[in-house]
């Protein structure tokens, strides 16, 4: 049986580090995530981890420790948000290119500057080409689940690539929710144990890592990185499928809610799902063919699903929690509109750039999103496909 | 084992390979060699390296001149690998996971730059949480990986490609950090200078006790660059016994707090003799810059009696 509690995102991920065990976990506080190593270290403290627990002096060395301990042959785990993963930012591609399957909770915050703690997608943005699977978690059970599948997928043969596990900040870290915990020793069965095939600690067959690699073999290394980013896709649902004989939670690459017949869907990640889930239902009821298609698996990129998923709608909105600051739309419009050109498919799309900084976003929010896509249904006409939602008049304050 | 040159190059075969790209007259692989020499034949190792010419010059992708594990990850922050790789076998091995009779060091190799500057931080993290590892500065007193530019290694009026000697200007005006000292002040166990060619007794006793003392340690070797100081390739041992002879670079240990010089020369020479053959400071020598050498030597006659005095009241009886 289950066990029934009431966790805080960042307590149920800590809860997923101690039944997970890690060999090594390597962190630096930041709001929001600083109860992450919090927790675990009371975790380690306390004896119910064997990890060693390295209170490091900066981001920049939590993965670097991280790195030197999975290389070694070790489960390595850290914690982070905002500021803490752009100190990182050097060493997180260090970490894919290595091939090591770290698997990291990141808290999304606002990246500076100006400087605030709350919640928006721009520190995750900022790893979205490093070679990192990204998995998205609207609530803290998927904040939980999803790290209880991580070292499953990232240390699969096929993939060794380093996983983020991706929740709000404040909004669901600090939520306290109802949430279903796997009994500690059948997490330990499903996650089962690390064994690298060439690490540093094997005496028997020392290695070198990390060379001087130039252009005779640097472009074959980053072909085969892509390529596991590619097998990774595969994984993932295989992986998903064992979770869902274990719990019951099924798990895709994305959640369509109430899509199938849905002439206006809406595409957004984390918590925002919840909103737009409240939304959609309210529209239902009033006959409004309203649908919501949350990403979970952000990286790798489900391309044709994705195209496929949304090819019936007439008009589709892109929500974006972080600006690109390219003049021409978020990360997630530009990924979702590609994803449809290259398979084929015209469905006229907008995108929203919404709750920057925390800026609360309502369900009045997401209903005047449904209300321009109603418009763009009307007049099969798109005026301004980059739009913003939640701003103050003009933009001006 | 005690050292003995004959037996030790005879019997412990080299741990760091031929077919390194370093130049020739470099001060680091010798050193680097007989560190890794000071190791039990029967333990392994694992070798964290910053980037830096050590780096780039021994692992080109697909060759190694590394007999043991190594891993190069960036260039501030091969002690945070090293650390976490340490970390890493501590837990295995409480857990069973690694054999026991196996026995792993920790060693990261740095030049001043990824030591003395960008990765001081990750070293003063690394050593305060007393992570089981010896952390070795191989400092030849410049970012010569990149083209001899000035570190906080650097000596005073040394010409580099940042800090050139010019008409104003007449090369690196600030003195140079001393980063043994502040190593020191983590309260180490165990902390060294020393020195390569000429003087492989020192370093590799240094390194025989900093690598089988229990936690944090710390080597700063002097390490010749014959591109960045302008001496001729021949001239390495030379050098390095003019640098000590001059106390230019003091040989020292420091063992749970207490002080001890291990070279002290019954001549000490003028500083005038380590400077001289170094192109760096060819213009220390042109009429009307007799003051640069006067200060020089000011500053390093300062220095060795601090040390001096160190020695002195460490070991006095409480």
């Amino acid at each position: 049986m289950s066990i029934r509690e009431r966790l805080s995102g960042n307590e149920a991920s800590a809860v997923a580090m101690r039944q997970i065990n890690p060999d090594v976990v390597a962190a630096f506080p930041i709001t929001p995530s600083t109860e992450i190593p919090q927790y675990f270290s009371t975790f380690v403290s306390n004896g119910s981890v064997d990890t060693e627990f390295v209170a490091v002096e900066s981001e920049h060395s939590a993965m670097s420790a991280c790195i030197g301990a999975e290389a070694a042959g070790g489960r390595a785990m850290t914690a982070t948000s905002s500021n803490g993963l752009a100190l990182m930012w050097e060493m997180i591609y260090i970490a894919s290119s290595l091939r090591l399957p770290i698997v990291m909770p990141l808290v999304n915050r606002a990246i500076s500057g100006p400087l605030n703690i709350h919640n928006d997608h721009s520190d995750a943005m900022g790893i979205r080409d490093s070679g990192w699977i990204m998995l998205f978690s609207e609530t803290n059970q998927e904040a939980y689940d999803n790290l209880i599948m991580a070292h499953r997928i990232a240390e699969h043969k096929d993939v060794m690539l380093p996983l983020a596990v991706c929740q709000d900040g404040f909004i669901t870290s600090h939520s306290i929710e109802n949430i279903e915990l796997i009994e500690d020793d059948k997490v330990k069965e499903f996650v089962g144990t690390y064994q690298p095939e060439h690490y540093l600690l094997n005496k028997k067959e020392p290695i070198a890592v990390g060379p001087m690699d130039l252009q005779a073999y640097l472009f074959e290394h980053k072909y085969q990185q892509a390529e596991a980013m590619r097998n990774a896709k595969k994984v993932i649902l295989e992986v998903a499928k064992d979770f869902e004989k274990l719990t019951g939670r099924k798990y895709g690459l994305f959640e369509e809610y109430k899509t199938e017949d849905a002439e206006m869907i809406v595409v957004c990640m984390n918590s925002t799902a919840g909103t737009t889930k409240v939304v959609v239902d309210e529209l239902r009821e009033k006959g409004i063919k309203a649908g919501l298609l949350k990403i979970r698996v952000f990286r790798p990129f489900p391309v044709e699903e994705v195209a496929k998923a949304l090819s019936h709608a007439k008009a589709i909105a892109i929500l974006d929690k972080a600006d690109s600051l390219n003049g021409a739309g978020g990360a997630l419009f530009q990924d979702v509109t590609s994803a449809m050109y290259v398979n084929n498919i015209h469905v006229p799309a907008i995108n929203y750039v919404y709750g920057i900084g925390g800026r609360d976003t309502t369900t009045k929010h997401i209903e005047s999103v449904f209300d321009d896509l109603a418009e763009i249904v009307k007049t099969n006409t798109v005026t301004n496909p980059y739009r913003y939602l939640g701003l103050k008049k003009g933009g001006n304050q | 084992m005690a050292y003995n040159v004959k037996e030790i190059v005879a019997n412990k075969p080299s741990r760091f390979t031929e077919g390194h790209r370093m130049c020739a007259g470099c001060g680091a692989p010798p050193v680097t060699r007989m560190i890794l020499r000071a190791l039990k034949e029967e333990d392994h190792a694992v070798i964290a390296n910053a980037t830096g010419c050590m780096e780039v010059s021994s692992f080109i992708y697909p060759y190694t001149s590394w007999e043991d594990s190594y891993i190069h990850t960036a260039f501030e922050c091969a002690s945070a690998t090293c650390a976490g790789a340490e970390a890493a076998y501590k837990a295995m091995k409480r857990q069973g996971k690694l054999p026991e009779d196996e026995h792993t060091k920790f060693i990261a190799f740095g030049g001043d730059g990824g030591t003395y500057d960008i990765g001081i931080q990750s070293l003063s993290g690394a050593m305060e949480r007393g992570h089981d590892m010896t952390y070795v500065c191989y400092d030849n007193g410049a970012y010569m990986n990149t083209g001899i530019q000035r570190s906080s290694a650097t000596p005073r009026f040394a010409d580099t490609t940042t800090s050139p000697a010019g008409k104003v200007i007449p090369g690196k005006m600030q003195s140079r950090k001393d980063l043994t000292m502040i190593m020191a002040s983590h309260h180490l166990p165990y902390v060294a200078q020393t020195i390569g060619v000429n003087n492989f007794k020192d370093l590799y006793e240094k390194a025989e006790k900093a690598i089988y003392t229990e936690g944090p340690t710390f080597l700063n070797v002097l390490s010749p660059c014959p591109r960045g100081w302008g001496y001729p390739t021949d001239m390495l041992t030379q050098i390095n016994k003019l640098a000590i002879d001059t106390c230019y670079w003091p040989l020292y240990e420091v063992v749970e707090g207490k002080y001890k010089i291990t070279y002290k020369p019954a001549k000490k020479l003028p500083i005038e003799e380590f400077l001289k053959p170094q192109k760096r400071f060819a213009h220390l020598f042109k009429p009307g810059n007799e003051w640069m050498i006067e200060e020089f030597q000011k500053e390093v006659d300062k220095r060795w009696q601090e040390l001096l005095d160190l020695e002195e009241m460490s070991n006095k009886e409480a």
